[in-house]
């Protein structure tokens, strides 16, 4: 009995050093001096709560029984770990940014947020953990009953399985429930379990050492007692091995305590990295003395002693009392580091899943943000849940009796738990993955594995009839739980796992590919599949009808009042908002519905929000003002653009001006100096000839009458250029009255030109047109004018050796054109548009005018309600008269 | 701004970073192969593989993957952290 004392004694002051562990660990982060804490090395440690008692213990048994097989274990998860950048990586980035807090929480944020999948998830942990913490409770009471040589009486050791479970309740509740953190990470606990994987390593190292070295002469005698031992071949079932490896790899990333440590308690990603080698390393070494221990034992204890205790009876039995305690503190190690991690992961699943959404609901979800202390129920909810977890666990214990049943239970609970990997794969890597198509292959998978595997494990008439394992429900052969659709002769525990895998897989995908997601759905699809394009951007809350004070209530509650305040001042000072409340805009609503669902799951903090905020969900007006607001900012840009072009061409428009004003301006001063010449050169001869006629008194008759002919034509000449002058200007005010008349259009063209060409010192070659009988009803004396202008015109300047003029005439609908083309050399194109202007001229030395004519005939024109223009391009000088044909439609 | 030679230096380094990422990628399906071979071995009649020699095929397999992840894991740091660097001094020069 003294063992026994001393054994309680050692188990109490472990267990006050693992408190002290977790206390200083919390302490120190508080302080922020855990910088120890944030070593790779402690991640890959934690990551060891995969090496449960089954492990530290049962290893051996399995391979005392069945050879190498228990490899398969652990090269699983190795290659897990070995091919980190496909999935750990990414399964941990999503953890990240979507501060998933358990396996359920994330499976459910790809899908929506759906809370019915989180619970589905939920419940299949539990039942898929239930067992394996069970197996915890029987392995630490029969080590010790073994160690204290107690018999082992059924109900001294449910009493032992018992008080196991209370202290662990206890340390777990202790340490994992201390603070709701946002983050949801257990410094403590995982600095404790750390330090508990290193005791596991080195006492089954020392075990191993111990044996290889101490019993057995080193390992080449070693190798030659498995020779003699009954495995010394080679004997694995091909579909096992594989099975297996696949099965372990999976449970790896799907175990709620492996996802707990690898992807919740991650403090920083690039700790994966050396785990990726580290942990297969710490597995490799775990797994290297199992079968010397195990041939050693199956040598030297005697027959029929169970292979599941040979780490701790081998040093009993070699008489090595400190090595054995040793032992047990390793086995010890390895359960409670599993329950205690398991009990976190299920307590926070079940309370964020499934105690909140009832609480909130039942309590109408207003008094999130009116009355009821969250924070409490929160924390209290888990507190219970650790409990009834850990209950939950002794009661298996008790029902099954504690008996063989339980060996086999580890891979049943892996391919309980395997089934959430096609939901989960899928959900990463694939955008068309659905809610419905989740739960169809978790309920497939999930009766699959139950049918095939969990009940039938219980022994034939215990669960399921011995007739129906045998012919099938109902005497359908091809539903026998363990050979289905008449597939017999494969390994039960593979045909289970192959069906329900396969079946699950295939409800899933078809499922998802006939169903539709929701909008929320395909957003979180978009965050999930591509999590290393997108920063952490979720679908958003429509704000405004979310009150910020609300919103504060309720955070304080779950968050603690002071770090919901220091939130909310951060917040609004990023908005530049005065005093402490933001403005509930969906970037806030946001960012406070992420640290919630740190502290109570994706789910129940969208739900909570979504009570106060109105919205419950993004609704497909979200998604249209999305669509709108990217539509506006395209319009708007392409309104700039629009702007831009427009000035654009008034730029060019006020270029072309000003070129043109200065091309008037210097045109205005030639025209003075012209004008000035014009004047003076015919005053001048006026006075000379005028002044010889006064002082002279030998003129002849004849010289006087030449002398006064020639002051006679300069002032016909003056007073000709006076007329122009006055002229238009009578024309530019719109002084002028049209005296209008008919004529026919030939007969005004033909004295037109007859009047222009008389006195001509050049000659000019005119074509007439030939035009019916067009009847013209306007100012027919103006219209004359004009003709003459341009008749005169061509008369004057046209520079070919033999000039000529051609009059056309098109009859149009709407208005009559008279083309004068002439074959001189034009006009050059950067005078064109200035001839109609007043004093303008395009050879000022070979001018004979003041360049008034065009700018008449222009005005004229438009007097008249017609127009003349320059006609480019038809190989002379070529100008265009147009007369409306409203008025020649009124001579008709 | 970074010179022709320099850039086509930082080039060199992201081939070949993501040359390492494809052995990273590309290590869990070898051990899955090597560890899949014990399954073509005989598993009766005279040839049979010992499980003494099968336990040391499997462990010395293991210890080379640890190996290799160990080398690739490091190899990476290195490389990640050069990049980082090549980006920080990009951005120095670009304020």
């Amino acid at each position: 009995m003294s063992s026994l004392n001393l054994l309680i004694a050692v188990c109490l002051i472990y267990v006050a050093f693992l408190f002290g562990i977790a206390f200083a660990a919390e302490r120190a982060t508080l302080r922020g001096k855990a910088t120890w804490l944030n070593l790779p090395l402690v991640y890959t440690l934690s990551l060891s709560v995969y090496c449960t008692a089954w492990t530290f213990y049962g290893a051996v048994g399995y391979a005392a029984r069945s050879g190498l097989e228990y490899l398969t274990i652990y090269i699983g998860p190795s290659l897990a770990l070995f091919g980190w950048w496909w999935l750990l990586r990414k399964m941990v980035r999503i953890g990240r940014s979507q501060r998933i807090t358990s396996i359920a929480d994330m499976i459910s944020s790809r899908y929506g947020k759906s809370n019915t999948v989180a619970i589905g998830v939920t419940i299949l942990a539990v039942i898929g953990t239930t067992p394996y913490i069970a197996l915890q409770l029987q392995s630490v009471t029969t080590s010790f009953a073994v160690f204290s040589g107690a018999t082992s009486e059924q109900g001294q050791l449910s009493a032992t399985a018992l008080w196991v479970a209370a202290g662990l309740a206890c340390f777990t509740i202790l340490f994992g429930t201390r603070n709701l953190d946002a983050n949801e990470r257990h410094y403590g606990v995982v600095t404790a379990i750390a330090v508990e994987a290193i005791v596991k390593l080195f006492a089954l190292l020392a075990v191993g050492v111990f044996v290889v070295w101490g019993i057995a002469d080193g390992p080449s005698d070693i190798l030659a007692r498995i020779e003699q031992s009954e495995f010394a071949n080679w004997e694995i079932q091909g579909g096992r091995w594989a099975g297996l490896i696949f099965l372990s790899a999976a449970a790896v990333l799907c175990l709620p305590r492996m996802f707990q440590v690898m992807v919740v308690e991650n403090e920083n990603e690039d700790h994966l990295r050396t785990a990726s080698w580290a942990f297969p390393a710490y597995l490799m070494i775990m797994s290297l003395f199992v079968v010397p221990i195990a041939v050693v034992g199956l040598d030297l204890l005697p027959q029929g002693s169970n292979p599941d205790l040979f780490v701790l009876t081998l040093p009993l039995a070699t008489g090595n009392e400190g090595l054995a305690m040793l032992s047990f503190l390793g086995g010890f190690s390895s359960a409670t580091s599993m329950v205690i991690v398991a009990a976190i992961a299920l307590s926070t699943m079940v309370s964020n899943h499934i105690v909140m959404p009832i609480w909130l609901s039942a309590t109408g979800g207003a008094r999130a943000s009116i009355s009821g202390d969250v924070r409490g129920v929160v924390l209290l909810s888990r507190r219970v849940s650790i409990a009834v977890v850990l209950l939950l666990g002794y009661v298996y214990y008790r029902l099954s009796g504690g008996g063989t049943a339980l060996a086999s239970i580890g891979l049943i609970s892996f391919a309980g738990v395997a089934q959430f990997l096609p939901v989960l794969l899928g959900g990463i890597y694939w955008r068309g993955a659905t809610r419905n198509g989740a739960l169809a292959g978790l309920t497939v998978g999930f009766v699959l594995w139950a049918y095939c595997l969990l009940l039938p494990s219980f022994g034939a008439d215990v669960l399921l009839s011995s007739n129906l394992l045998e012919n099938g429900p109902l005497g359908i052969g091809w539903l026998r739980p363990q050979s289905l659709f008449g597939i017999s002769g494969m390994d039960p525990l593979i045909h289970a796992i192959f069906w329900s895998i396969l079946l699950n897989a295939l409800a899933f995908f078809f499922v998802s590919l006939v169903t539709f997601p929701s909008p929320l759905e395909r957003l979180q699809g978009a965050q999930f599949v591509n999590i290393f394009e997108h920063s952490s951007q979720a679908p958003s809350w429509t704000g405004g009808v979310a009150k910020s004070e609300d919103l504060m209530i309720m955070a304080q509650r779950i968050l603690g009042a002071r770090e919901a305040q220091v939130l909310f001042a951060e917040q609004a000072k990023k908005q530049g908002v005065q005093g402490l409340l933001p403005e509930p805009d969906p970037a806030f609503l946001f960012v406070l519905e992420r640290e919630l669902s740190g502290s109570v799951g994706a789910a129940t903090a969208h739900a909570m929000i979504g009570q106060i905020a109105g919205g419950a969900s993004v609704s497909v007006q979200d998604l249209m003002a999305v669509a709108n607001e990217t539509a506006q900012i395209m319009e708007h840009s392409s309104q700039l653009e629009a702007k831009s072009e427009e000035l654009e061409r008034t730029a060019r428009q006020l270029r072309r001006a000003n070129d043109k004003l200065l091309r008037v301006s210097e045109q205005k001063d030639a025209f003075l100096s012209q004008v000035s010449h014009e004047l003076r050169t015919p005053m001048t001869s006026v006075r000379a000839f005028s002044e010889i006629l006064r002082d002279s008194e030998k003129l002849t008759e004849a010289e006087k009458s030449r002398y006064g002919g020639i002051i006679h034509d300069e002032a016909v000449r003056l007073t000709r250029l006076l007329d122009d002058l006055l002229d238009l200007n009578v024309l530019e005010n719109g002084q002028v009255s049209l005296n209008t008349q008919t004529a026919e259009l030939s007969a005004v063209l033909s004295s037109s030109v007859k009047t222009a060409l008389s006195g001509a010192e050049q000659p000019l070659d005119v074509a007439l047109p030939d035009t019916g009988p067009i009847m013209l009803e306007t100012d027919v004396d103006r219209l004359s004018q004009v003709f003459i202008n341009v008749v005169r015109n061509a008369q004057k300047y046209c520079d070919a050796a033999a000039p000529s003029l051609e009059i056309l005439v098109h009859d149009d609908d709407t208005e009559l054109l008279i083309d004068f083309i002439d074959n001189g050399s034009g006009i050059p194109e950067a005078s064109q548009d200035v001839i109609f202007d007043k004093f303008a001229r395009v050879n000022p030395q070979r001018a004979g005018g003041a360049g008034l004519g065009l700018a008449i005939c222009r005005e004229i024109m438009h007097r008249l309600g017609g127009d003349i223009s320059y006609l480019p391009g038809q190989g002379g000088t070529a100008f265009r008269v147009s007369v409306p044909q409203r008025r020649r439609m009124a001579a008709q | 701004m970074q010179g022709p030679r320099a850039s086509i230096f930082l080039e060199r380094q992201t081939y070949r970073r993501r040359r390492l990422i494809d052995w990273i990628k590309f290590l869990p399906v070898l051990g899955f192969v090597l560890w899949m071979i014990p399954l073509l071995w005989d598993t009766g009649g005279d040839d049979t593989v010992s499980t003494g020699a099968a336990l040391i095929y499997i462990f010395l397999i293991w210890f080379l993957l640890v190996l290799a992840s160990y080398v690739s894991a490091r190899s990476l740091k290195t490389a990640l952290d050069r990049r980082d660097q090549a980006m920080s001094q990009v951005t120095d020069e670009q304020p």
